[in-house]
């Protein structure tokens, strides 16, 4: 049965903005191989932690919104755990009510990022 | 004997705080899902100190105060949320 998933991951300031993007590809690319369905991706970019983590205080936000199986979970979470780069992630199975709350959202960025474009 | 002190006559009857009835706000404006991601809406829910509020400061029902209570938990973990700190606000 497929499943909606929503994960939130923080990379290391320290990485130049191609190797950022290179990690992001990395999770997302993992994820097709999976047979999962990306539905939504979205970079927070820089911003700045709550506390340190490692030493560091600020951190590289992504977010990877998709659907799959729920074995994928696991094999990506272990990939989480194996890249260094990334020093904290967050998987989250959404509910019915997550999954309505996420295509407000998106919608809303969308004619946001539509009214900047003009 | 203690003289019986003058009767303090206030110029307007002190308002002691009429019990204003709490409401979830959850349930009036019917939101169904609580976002871990923002956390200037779960600042709300924080005392200065960043502990979760309580139910009966709050008012809100038992089955959104677990919901907040994930919510902030989970945005500790991504460090959206500090742990404890102070002056948050």
């Amino acid at each position: 049965m497929l499943n909606n998933y929503e994960t939130v991951f923080i990379l290391t300031p320290v990485l130049s903005d191609v190797q950022m993007k290179e990690a992001v590809e990395k999770f997302k690319d993992l994820l097709v191989q999976e047979g999962a369905e990306i539905v939504n991706e979205e970079l927070w970019g820089l911003r700045k932690l709550a506390y340190p983590i490692q030493k560091k205080s600020t951190g590289f936000y992504a977010l990877l919104q998709f659907k799959g199986e729920s074995s994928l979970v696991e094999k990506l979470e272990v990939q989480f755990r194996r890249d260094e780069r990334v020093i904290r992630f967050l998987t989250f199975h959404m509910d019915k009510f997550a999954a309505e709350y996420a295509e407000k959202r998106k919608s809303l960025k969308s004619t946001k990022k539509e009214g900047k474009e003009k | 004997m203690a003289t019986n002190t003058p009767e303090i006559r206030y110029l307007n009857p002190p308002t002691v705080d009429t019990k204003k009835k709490k409401y979830c706000r959850f349930k009036k404006n019917g939101i169904k899902y609580i976002d871990y991601k923002d956390p200037e809406f779960l600042k709300k829910f924080l005392n200065e100190q960043g502990k979760i509020l309580p139910r009966r400061l709050t008012g809100t029902s038992l089955k959104y105060q677990r919901k907040v209570a994930q919510a902030v938990k989970r945005a500790r973990h991504l460090a959206l949320l500090p742990y404890v700190t102070d002056m948050m606000k």
